[in-house]
């Protein structure tokens, strides 16, 4: 068997070398996983660990191989963020809601992963109902940042972020409504993709804003996201809104040089608010860009400011519709004491949510009301088709947009937690790719304020995710920001 | 035009979330914080813009109306709060 601390330190395509070569099995890697999550309990990434099912996924990959069969994820761990819901291990959305809810099925990204072979190694801890910035909002704790142990570790999908950061598991998926997975894979140094809205099936992920709700990964570097996107995406008859395109791999532009290829760079992801140090390394790693070969052009994205207030209408209206389910009826919580059935459904929904689930279904409510409708929703929905045509607009000068994931690095637990509107704002360069429903990816580019990663954001047009990730691979190919580990880990 | 504590009660109501005075008092300064950054976009001008609902302006697909294998009744029940004789239970609303 390989040597202990390179399994955690290696990629998937190294991972999945050492399966064919029959140097390490499936049975292995599970335990050595599972072991490095035992013995960093204390980040508190994963929500539900249980080693027993963890094992007869990875015997099942086993005998998969032993049969002949092969296949790049067959025998590969990855764990779930707990959004998405899995038979086996609890489901919670972070939500006291859903404490100990067990799915009767699997979401569709988790079967067709677990299809593939992937052995799951258990759910990873997120914002309650995937409603946050800094994981503050789970109902089960913050998840330290494994750089860092006073920084938030981004969110919503801080476990994931977290648990690769720490090499707790090779990949992990995640999901991304306004920004979370690219916000904390920036926060923890690590690489989020979210494809193209509609590519991913929706499909058993715990829904928050579904014209905006985007499953997607976090994992050491874009090769390895490309690698688990070949088996997670695809159409789903299932998911309403899923897009019916043909099968295509997302690894086949990773050696394409960048020579031709034209960067945008956004005016309005530079301004005032930017930290220095988070401006630098991201202009260090445009200047890389250029010396690979890529041009770069100014680009505008004039609507983008507008991206935040948009959707904090959008997004809360969406999910004050999506909450109605939880009232105690068929699943989840119910309050221990009230007089009748409205006083039952009002305590549960009063007990049950957290502040911020409960702040957006107010919000949401409210502009969904009558006689503000008009004045709220549907006008943040004209605003959005600005917003997703700036985009359009920017596409046609360019093929790749770059720019800062974040204003700043990771911020210290605490600091933005009594104030949502500040909190909120950690979303601003996010929030516009959201909205529009194009693909965008973070990826490590250095480090800023008191040595806490930093984020390169690259965003392209619906369903180029190849290029996209083609481009991310370039500059991982030529810089080590990636393979960067938080000491101890 | 800012929210009042009556609003907040209102609003609260219509989302069925049992809210106290104190939590609704600490709701009107936060929500009407969100407000005020979210009045920016009144300003736009959108007269001759179409709302965007969906990316890529993606409609629903509707499915075949076929019945297909019904879920497990047991499995579904096993997360419900309250059930008896297979059904969910919930407080008496018809007197």
């Amino acid at each position: 068997m390989a040597p202990l601390t390179e399994l955690a330190h290696s990629g998937l395509a190294q991972l999945a070398r050492l399966l064919d070569a029959r140097e390490v099995s499936a049975v292995e890697l599970a335990h050595h996983f599972l072991a490095r999550i035992d013995s960093h309990r204390t980040l508190n990434a994963f929500l539900d660990v249980r080693p027993e099912l963890t094992l007869r996924q990875a015997r099942a990959a086993d005998a998969r191989r032993a049969r002949g069969e092969r296949g790049a994820l067959l025998g590969m761990p990855i764990a779930h963020k707990d959004i998405f819901v899995t038979r086996g291990w609890a489901s919670t959305a972070g939500s006291r809601m859903l404490e100990g809810y067990m799915s009767p099925f699997d979401a569709t990204v988790v079967e067709r992963l677990a299809g593939a072979g992937m052995v799951c190694l258990g759910k990873l801890n997120c914002d309650e109902f995937a409603m946050g910035s800094s994981n503050e909002n789970s109902a089960f704790g913050n998840v330290l940042n494994p750089w860092d142990a006073a920084a938030v570790p981004g969110g919503s999908s801080g476990g994931s972020a977290a648990a690769v950061a720490a090499r707790l598991a090779p990949v992990a998926t995640a999901t991304d409504t306004g920004g979370s997975i690219r916000e904390p894979a920036a926060f923890s140094g690590v690489t989020g993709v979210k494809p193209t809205y509609g590519r991913p099936s929706r499909w058993g992920m715990i829904a928050f804003a579904s014209s905006l709700d985007t499953a997607g990964l976090l994992a050491a570097s874009a090769e390895d996201c490309a690698l688990v996107f070949n088996s997670m995406l695809g159409f789903d008859p299932r998911d309403s809104t899923s897009v019916q395109r043909a099968d295509e791999d997302f690894a086949r532009a990773l050696q394409t040089d960048l020579r031709g290829v034209r960067i945008g760079v956004p005016a309005q992801f530079f301004g005032p608010g930017l930290q220095p140090a988070v401006e630098s390394a991201v202009r260090a790693a445009l200047d890389q860009y250029r010396e690979l070969g890529a041009s770069l052009v100014q680009i505008e994205l004039p609507n983008a400011p507008l991206g935040i207030p948009v959707y904090y209408v959008v997004a809360p209206a969406e999910a004050s519709s999506n909450l109605a389910r939880f009232d105690g009826v068929r699943y989840g919580y119910r309050a221990p004491r009230f007089n009748d059935l409205i006083d039952m459904i009002e305590k549960t929904r009063a007990e049950g949510f957290g502040a911020e689930p409960k702040r957006r279904i107010l919000v949401g409510t409210y502009v969904l009301s009558h006689g503000y409708y008009d004045a709220y929703y549907l006008k943040a929905a004209k605003v959005r088709r600005l917003i997703a045509e700036d985009f359009q607009r920017a596409f046609q000068r360019c093929d790749i947009i770059a720019g800062p994931v974040t204003s700043g690095v990771a911020f210290d637990f605490g600091e933005k937690a009594a104030d949502p509107v500040s909190m909120y704002l950690a979303d601003l360069f996010t929030v516009p790719g959201s909205l529009a429903g194009v693909p965008g990816l973070s990826i490590p580019c250095g480090f800023g304020d008191r040595g806490r990663p930093v984020g390169l954001q690259l965003i392209a047009n619906y369903f180029d995710e190849a290029r996209l990730l083609g481009v991310a691979h370039r500059y991982q190919a030529a810089t080590d920001w990636h393979r960067r580990v938080p000491p101890g880990f | 035009m800012p929210l009042t504590l009556a609003d907040v009660h209102r609003i609260a109501r219509l989302a069925r979330i049992q809210i106290t005075d104190q939590q609704a008092t600490a709701a009107v300064t936060q929500l009407n914080d969100i407000f005020a950054m979210i009045e920016q976009i009144g300003r736009v001008d959108t007269a001759e813009v179409a709302p965007m609902t969906h990316p890529l302006d993606g409609v629903q697909r509707l499915r075949e109306d076929v019945a297909g294998p019904p879920p497990d009744r047991a499995e579904l029940l096993r997360n419900a709060p309250a059930q008896q004789d297979g059904l969910f239970l919930v407080p008496r609303v018809i007197e």
